[in-house]
């Protein structure tokens, strides 16, 4: 009861804030969506205390869905502890920013349909979290996918924010084209798609081969790593990453809820559920882990030049991500959830912190118009601080540190005891650690340090941001502090076999955590730790001791800086590879296809028609006339024919 | 009398007849046309009613033909009328599409009212017949009389082009019905009979293979013009461009319907040997059908003709799903039939409340209409989901079940068809994005009113429907599974069949 409770209070609230909203106002919107996400986030603690510490699970049955031969999916809820994580992250990420948001769009005219958008997001997440089967999280997958173009778009007479809700849904289609094949390869494979039964038959499949466009492939990699590209759409993973940063057009508290703490956390979710079929899959892992490093190496870089305040984030959080999926490569499913986990708290806080800037700045978001606001909004920078803290690791090792500390540093180390190749991955992800300790400090002091660069007038009306928004910003600020240290040992301690149960499986040859526990190498554990520290420095030297040198490195590296300033120009190669050859072959193919050649044929018949009947002047009814002529002879020949052949057969003697 | 020794059938295909010669009967007062769009509107909905009946006192357990009429009629041919799993869902979209029709054509429409609402009416006769027949006879005439009413709608009441149009039409599918009239005529001296039901039984065996490659195709001609399958669609989007909104709607919600109602009820179950031979050549023209005609709607400035081109797109999938010859590829054919004649339906209604707005379909007329059409706007944004086969929609049910199919039958077909879900959701949206959001600057626009409570009374059944059909499909399928299954049954034992008959 109080898992339907969960999932359907949020979508009761859409629906009277969406289809009611205009009736019954704005505010009773926001204060009934407000009032039952937060019911639900109370909800899910509980449910995560039952489930996790208490080691309850469920299964509530619902409602069918479809059925058709042997495919039957229906709607239901699995609850486990992986559930029950998402569950928490997701109520309660989402009951705050639905607070936040009362302060934020307090301006705004549509606050009704926002509020019942951000509330119809946070069922389709629900639901997606909670699926038992791969439909059902399909359903929540494209469900959480139409919400967040509806909120990318939001500010719908802006057109940036129209192209970026587009180019979000189109790629993160091409994610789920992959995606959709893999559920039609699992059903062709197991008859089913139900959790249950495909997790069951996962070991048999083991190693075997299916025909798929005409090559003999290993079955669990192949549809392994069909799921794994609607992965890499949704998390913005490496090469489908594009559409993450424009979603910034967006309202800032929806990037806090779906573009860093939830949605975009999906892909990792779906691999971590799809466990017992990616270890069965060894060549797919590692396709996924090293996807997940490149990405958390490149966003990282990109990140370290871009002057939008929004967009630093946003590449921060697709290299947070890309952490995940390396853990998750890795068979470190627990330790990518512990991420996951606590990334939600402390990056929705950097999120909902850079939106309280941009609300003090009257929706400035260049950083390169901001600095010196620490004293202005002084809340707000310890907000930030915190999440920064968070975000960059600080902590000391076998000790205590914030929130990301435990999780990063762990997958840091998970990588060192995977012993991938010259321990690549493990030095890739340190490195990209270093990167994002400075791209993170240079955000702080560009933004709250120095001498202000803000236009004197909005400088001047620069003001704190109200209670409700502040609310938000101090339980995640407790978050990005806390989650790491408490829930350490649940997750990834020398228990987790207890706290996750049967919903993580590992592989017979899967020691991953174990062996993390058991690194000899004293310097593992201090790598990032120095790659943090090392990352603040250098970020003092450039923002705060020697401001001259951003540009002169700039000046120095030009093409370097170019090539990161401009995303390593993905959006001009795919822009020439493939909207535009794609929009000109639709052209031609109308033009010169259907219009040249097939209608060429057709008039051409036509005027010898035409030709032929002699002109026909009158032509609509002339036509009709033809045509019921042609159908009565039609029919009264047949009918000839048939009574003829019936008196033959009938002189035949019959 | 219980509902099923009535003859219900019959009752429902000839209502609307039966008003049709009342509206010719009335009095050409200056309040003529309002009764006639009165009676008209009485009628659909009374016809309505009443089909509902049949879907209550449905039998979904047994594949059988239900409430079977059948009497002695010209010569050799029987009125036989009846419905099974597949045929009777038509017959209810048939019956519940035409009062929103009329609806939709109350104040646009201002000429010869009174003949357009026969022209409508003999129409609704016409292609609840079509779904209904069980006689080869019987079907070819109200199969081809259907076409006449929807010349007349174009060519009457159509736009500019409407005479181009038309004869387009007419062109493409003449060829086809000659055809098909040749292959039934070989049919009923070959098989002796013009009964459907028998022919199901035997067509099997008593049509050799040679035979049913020819029968085959000649059905397959007019079929495919109906679809419409690539590359014979060119007529839909010049047809729907010129067709009054009801028009389209009956177009794209009923007619092209009747090509995959007619695969189901004579390709597959008739002549299967050849429908196996020549399911690769349907598969690749599915797959260019959703792939080319979903680039082409990439590129139109024309609403109507997006959508048309649309139209053929998912039509693609429903020829790919029925020749999968398998439970889910059938079922989700029928679904995506079914659910395409509510969306496209709905999409059509869509232009043609923005259209007697602007008197253009241009979309680069348009432009920022959420500002002053707000639940124009979500409407539309439902029907666009709905399009793209977004879950939770109708529209993504039989997707799913035809590509999910496809995928057995073939994974290169399942493949290239899946590309079509990126593709329908680039021009859905981009179409969404030119003619709805954006800011509101054109003077034109300025004072554009948002529906009005008869728009929101067509839409809303619409609505409704398309979002219960996507959370609860069953209500669709668990009408359709029994005879589909039979479908699938037969298919597969007249197959064995005849490789055994080789094989000898």
């Amino acid at each position: 009861m109080i898992y339907l409770a969960i999932v359907f209070l949020p979508l009761a609230g859409a629906l009277i804030a969406g289809l009611l909203g205009r009736a019954i106002g704005d505010r009773p919107s926001e204060v009934v969506t407000t009032t039952f996400l937060m019911v639900a986030a109370l909800l899910s603690w509980l449910a995560f205390y039952q489930i996790g510490l208490e080691h309850e699970t469920a299964r509530v049955p619902v409602m069918r869905w479809i059925t058709s031969g042997e495919l039957d999916a229906s709607w239901s809820l699995r609850i486990d502890t992986l559930t029950s994580v998402m569950l928490v992250v997701v109520t309660t990420v989402s009951a705050l920013v639905h607070l936040y948001s009362i302060g934020y769009m307090h301006e705004d005219g549509g606050r009704a349909r926002f509020f019942s958008y951000l509330s119809l997001f946070t069922f389709a997440m629900l639901m997606l979290v909670t699926s038992d089967n791969l439909l059902q999280m399909f359903f929540g997958w494209e469900g959480v996918g139409l919400a967040s173009y509806l909120l990318i778009g939001f500010w719908y007479h802006k057109p940036e924010a129209n192209a970026a809700a587009i180019k979000a849904f189109v790629v993160n289609r091409i994610g789920d084209f992959g995606f959709a094949l893999g559920i039609f390869g699992i059903f062709l494979v197991f008859n089913s798609v139900n959790f249950d039964q495909i997790f069951e038959a996962a070991k048999t499949a083991e190693n075997t081969t299916f025909s798929f466009l005409g090559y003999e492939v290993d079955i669990l990699t192949t549809l392994c790593l069909l799921l794994f590209m609607g992965a890499m759409g949704k998390s913005a993973q490496f090469l489908l990453h594009t559409w993450l940063p424009d979603a910034m057009e967006g309202p800032t508290p929806v990037s806090a809820l779906i573009h860093a703490a939830t949605m975009v956390t999906a892909g990792v979710f779906m691999v971590a559920r799809l466990s017992p079929l990616f270890e069965y899959a060894p060549a797919a892992k590692e396709v996924v882990m090293y996807v997940g490093t490149l990405t958390a190496f490149f966003a990282a870089t990109v990140g370290l030049v871009q002057n939008d305040i929004k967009r630093v984030v946003a590449y921060s959080t697709c290299s947070q991500l890309g952490y995940m999926f390396a853990a998750c490569g890795l068979g470190a499913y627990g330790v990518a959830i512990f991420h996951l986990f606590t990334h939600a708290f402390f990056k929705a806080l950097l999120f909902l912190g850079a939106g309280s800037v941009i609300h003090a700045m009257h929706h400035e978001q260049d950083m390169r118009n901001m600095g010196g606001l620490a004293p202005k909004i002084r809340l707000t920078y310890f907000a930030m601080l915190i999440g920064t803290l968070a975000l960059t690791g600080v902590g000391i090792p076998h000790l205590i540190g914030f929130a990301g500390f435990h999780s990063k540093d762990g997958i840091i180390e998970a990588a060192f005891a995977g012993h991938t190749p010259y321990n690549g991955v493990f030095w890739v992800l340190t490195f990209a650690a270093f990167l994002t300790s400075f791209y993170s400090w240079r955000l702080i002091f560009m933004t709250f340090h120095g001498n202000t660069r803000a236009n004197p007038d909005v400088f001047k009306h620069a003001h704190e941001s109200p209670l409700a928004m502040l609310i938000p910003l101090g339980v995640l600020s407790l978050g990005a502090i806390a989650s790491g240290f408490v829930f350490t040992e649940f997750f990834m301690g020398h228990h987790y076999k207890e706290f996750w149960g049967s919903s993580i499986h590992e592989g017979p040859n899967n020691h991953i955590i174990h062996a993390m526990h058991d690194i000899k190498q004293e310097w593992v554990y201090w790598a990032p730790f120095a790659a943090m520290l090392s990352g603040f420095a250098l970020s003092w030297l450039y923002y705060i001791s020697a401001p001259w040198l951003p540009e002169a490195t700039a000046r120095t590296f030009r093409p370097v800086y170019l090539f990161l300033l401009n995303k390593w120009y993905f959006d001009e190669l795919y822009d020439w590879l493939f909207v535009k050859p794609t929009m000109a072959l639709g052209r031609i193919l109308w033009k010169r296809g259907d219009g040249a050649i097939i209608d060429g044929t057709i008039d051409g018949t036509a005027a010898g028609v035409q030709w032929t009947t002699g002109r026909a002047t009158r032509l609509q009814t002339g036509y009709v006339y033809h045509y019921a002529f042609a159908m009565l002879i039609g029919v009264a020949a047949i009918l000839t024919f048939f009574l003829r052949s019936l008196i033959f057969s009938g002189g035949a003697g019959q | 009398m219980t509902v099923e020794t009535s003859p219900i059938l019959s009752i429902v295909t000839f209502l609307p007849l039966l008003g049709a010669l009342f509206i010719a009967f009335l009095p050409a007062t200056p309040g003529g046309d309002r009764n006639a769009r009165h009676t008209a509107l009485y009628t659909t909905i009374f016809t309505f009613a009443i089909s509902l009946l049949i879907w209550i006192n449905f039998d979904t357990r047994t594949p059988d033909f239900q409430f079977v009429e059948d009497v002695a009629w010209i010569g050799p041919f029987r009125y036989k009328m009846g419905v099974d799993g597949i045929s009777m869902l038509f017959v209810i979209l048939t019956t519940f599409l035409m009062p929103l029709c009329i609806l939709a054509s109350w104040e646009s429409v201002t000429k010869r009212v009174k003949e357009y609402m026969i022209a409508f009416l003999v129409l609704e006769t016409l292609m609840i017949g079509v779904f209904c027949a069980l006689d080869l006879m019987l079907f070819y005439l109200f199969f081809e009389a259907g076409l006449i009413p929807m010349f007349l709608i174009i060519g009457v009441w159509g736009g500019n082009r409407r005479v181009y149009a038309s004869f387009k039409f007419f062109l493409y599918t003449l060829l086809g019905s000659v055809l098909m009239l040749l292959a039934m005529f070989a049919m009923a001296t070959t098989a002796g009979t013009t009964d459907i039901p028998t022919l199901i039984q035997v067509g099997s065996t008593k049509f050799s293979p040679d035979m049913q490659w020819w029968l085959w195709l000649a059905f397959f001609a007019s079929f495919a013009v109906k679809m419409p399958m690539w590359p014979v669609h060119t007529w839909l989007p010049d047809a729907h461009v010129e067709a009054p909104t009801a028009g389209s709607v009956i177009l794209a919600g009923i007619l092209l319907k009747m090509g995959g109602y007619g695969f189901l009820r004579f390709s597959l179950p008739m002549f299967p040997a050849a429908s196996m031979d020549l399911a690769p050549f349907v598969f690749t023209l599915s797959v260019i059908a959703i792939v080319y005609t979903s680039l082409v709607a990439l590129a139109q400035q024309d609403i109507k003709k997006l959508i048309a081109y649309s139209s053929v797109a998912h039509m693609g999938f429903v020829t790919m799903g029925i020749f999968t010859f398998q439970q889910q590829g059938i079922d989700g054919a029928i679904f995506q039939m079914l659910s395409h004649g509510i969306v496209s339906a709905a999409l059509f209604l869509c232009v043609g409340i923005v259209y007697d707005r602007m008197h253009t379909r241009e979309i680069a007329a348009y432009g920022g209409l959420a500002d002053r059409m707000p639940v124009y706007a979500a409407v539309f944004m439902v029907f666009t989901m709905a399009n793209v086969g977004l879950p939770g929609t109708s529209g993504f049910v039989g997707e799913f079940l035809t590509l999910l199919s496809a995928f057995k039958a073939n994974t290169w077909v399942a493949f290239f068809a899946t590309t079509g879900v990126i593709l329908s959701a680039a021009y859905a949206l981009y179409l969404y994005r030119r003619v709805v959001f954006g800011a509101l600057e054109k003077p034109s626009l300025k004072a554009i009113a948002d529906m009005n409570s008869r728009e929101i009374a067509i839409m809303a059944p619409l609505v409704i429907l398309t979002i219960l059909l996507g959370f609860y499909p069953a209500l669709l399928l668990d009408v359709m599974a029994v005879s589909v299954k039979q479908l699938v049954m037969n298919f597969e034992t007249a197959l064995a069949q005849s490789t055994a008959a080789v094989a000898q």
